[in-house]
């Protein structure tokens, strides 16, 4: 479906205007077609930054970044295509409060893709069902428990068909009950085959789904492996000091 | 929750302008605390017992006392009153449609001032400052004698915009806490679905805009009222207007005061009390 490459990527923040914090020192990576790459790392470490710069919500100070051979950050790229095509989900899920749970979901395909009401509520409902929330349609998200939101959010990025997936810690602001009904959702997604990019500490999850894992440290990537080598037999001693610390 | 938080922030950032005081280590801290001293009435609601029973003290009192002068001592009262509210159209045209005039300017101000653009920011800056740095009267009888000689504007007209002109500014402060007050990850969910900066505003933010910001311009409304009594100085008949030049006529000064007084009031009470009740509608439609 997608793939994506981020090469040498750097990302500064100037806090006001005195100090330079490097978010993002050089990382280089790349999510294959299909593939579910899972970013690790301590709180701080540019994990979020590095996410945030693939659909552009971060301007990369210097980098490449390409989608299907598309370079994100040339100025000419329209961004709207690309962020229709990259779906990302946030750890506090956003939905907009003032919609109906449908409504959140065919916002985007009737303004951005021009789609009818007719079809845009007939994609939302399917969505819906997808992901087990049909009976909610007409709700407001703030009727909803935290999973339900998240599951709905997911919904929502998903009615845009993107080709791609960012998840940025999307189980962390849930109830530990609530995890796993957001988790299912993810893990049938990543069965279809899609391309995802995320951020998670769901260690059961990476382990489950993920081709590649990559251990982030103050802005760097550290280390890169299958799940099997990072978490039986991490080569850093930052990574075996971090594992130790959340397993 | 979510909401009520916003209110909270919303309503401290428009208070500013009227603020006795703000211990600014607890605003920094979270909670923001506001020493609120809004120059309207206390907006009564449902479950806030102490204030809804102040105000029907009030409200009883001042009709009771009014009905008692009419009634009891017509002999000067009654003919006041007749006199002094028929000053009342005068007060409510003003009122409505400034108020009216002042939420226009207002959006286009608190649009300009979250504008990324420097120079209609800098513009809705300076109007702000400017406005807030006058005295309300000084400003009026300023625009209204510049509309008058430059474009020849009749009176009442002229005081209603410049009226307008006056609570835009504080309008424009409102409406800009309010758009500042959706978080940032709103926008930021809108921007990943592909949406327009446009679109995002329109479709996303403004609806959550206007709910939040609602409350403070009730609060705006009642502030009117009142003030519209500033107009009697450009010539317009409103209560306080008939009732100086009945004063001028009788020199009853204290007497036809009392009766301007408690009609006041009275219009105040009243207007403070739908806006509460709308308020709650509004709560109870967003369960
Ligand atoms: N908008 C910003 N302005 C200034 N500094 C920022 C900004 N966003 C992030 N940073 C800084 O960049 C660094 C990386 O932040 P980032 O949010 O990417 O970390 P993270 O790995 O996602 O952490 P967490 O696990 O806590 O979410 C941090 O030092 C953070 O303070
Ligand atoms: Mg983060």
């Amino acid at each position: 479906m997608a793939k994506i490459e981020i090469t040498d990527l750097c990302k500064d923040f100037s806090v006001e205007g005195i100090k330079t914090v490097h978010a993002v020192k050089h990382a280089t990576l790349t999510v294959n077609d299909g593939e579910v790459v899972v970013i690790i790392g301590p709180s701080g470490s540019g994990k979020s930054t590095l996410l945030r710069s693939v659909n552009k919500l971060e301007e990369p100070t210097s980098g490449s970044i390409r989608i299907d051979g598309i370079e994100v950050t040339d100025p000419k790229t329209d961004l709207r295509k690309i962020r229709e095509e990259v779906g990302m989900v946030f750890q506090s899920f956003n939905l907009f409060p003032h919609l109906s749970v449908l409504d959140n979901i065919t916002l985007a395909p009737r303004k951005v893709l021009k789609m009818d009401k007719k079809e845009a509520d007939e994609l939302g409902l399917s969505l819906l069902r997808r992901v087990g929330l049909e009976e909610k349609a007409k709700n407001r998200p703030t009727q909803l428990s935290g999973g339900q939101q998240q599951r709905v959010a997911i919904a929502r990025a998903l009615a845009m068909k993107p080709k791609a997936m960012l998840f940025d810690e999307p189980t962390s602001a849930l109830d530990p009950e609530m995890i796993k009904e957001v988790l299912d959702v993810m893990l049938d997604l990543a069965k279809e085959g899609m391309t995802m990019l995320l951020v998670t500490h769901e260690m059961g999850f990476a382990r489950a789904a993920a081709d590649k894992i990559i251990f982030m440290d103050s802005g760097e990537i550290i280390e890169t492996g299958s799940p099997q080598e990072i978490f039986t037999n991490p080569k850093n001693e930052r990574t075996k000091s971090f594992l130790e610390h959340i397993l | 929750m979510e909401k009520e938080k916003l209110e909270e922030e919303i309503r401290t950032e428009t208070i500013r302008k009227k603020v006795v005081s703000v211990d600014s280590a607890v605003l920094a801290a979270q909670k923001p605390q506001t020493i609120t001293m809004t120059d309207g009435p206390l907006i009564p609601k449902k479950g806030e017992k102490h204030v809804l029973s102040s105000w029907r003290v009030t409200f009883i009192g001042a009709i009771v006392l009014l009905l008692g002068l009419i009634i009891f001592k017509p002999e000067p009262y009654r003919q006041i009153f007749l006199i002094c509210i028929q000053g009342a159209p005068v007060t409510f045209q003003v009122t409505v449609f400034a108020i009216i005039g002042a939420v226009v300017i207002g959006t286009f101000t608190g649009l300009g001032s979250v504008s990324s653009h420097r120079w209609i920011n800098m513009i809705s800056g300076v109007y702000v400052e400017l406005i807030r740095g006058i005295p309300l009267l000084v400003q009026l009888i300023f625009i209204y004698y510049a509309l008058g000689r430059f474009l020849h504007l009749e009176g009442m007209v002229a005081a209603i915009i410049a009226l307008s002109i006056c609570f835009g500014a504080y309008m424009g402060e409102i409406v800009r806490a309010g758009i500042q007050a959706i978080p940032k990850g709103q926008t930021e969910a809108a921007t990943a679905l592909g949406m327009s900066k446009t679109q995002t505003f329109i479709h996303v933010i403004l609806p959550q805009t206007v709910k939040v910001v609602l409350p403070a311009i009730g609060n705006e409304f009642i502030s009117m009222l009142k003030d519209s009594s500033l107009v009697s100085q450009l010539a317009l008949a409103d209560i306080l207007r008939k009732g100086r030049e009945y004063i001028s006529r009788t020199f009853l000064s204290l007497e036809t005061m009392l009766i301007v007084a408690l009609i006041y009031l009275i219009l105040t009470l009243v207007l403070s009390r739908l806006v509460g009740l709308l308020e709650e509608r509004l709560h109870k439609n967003n369960g």
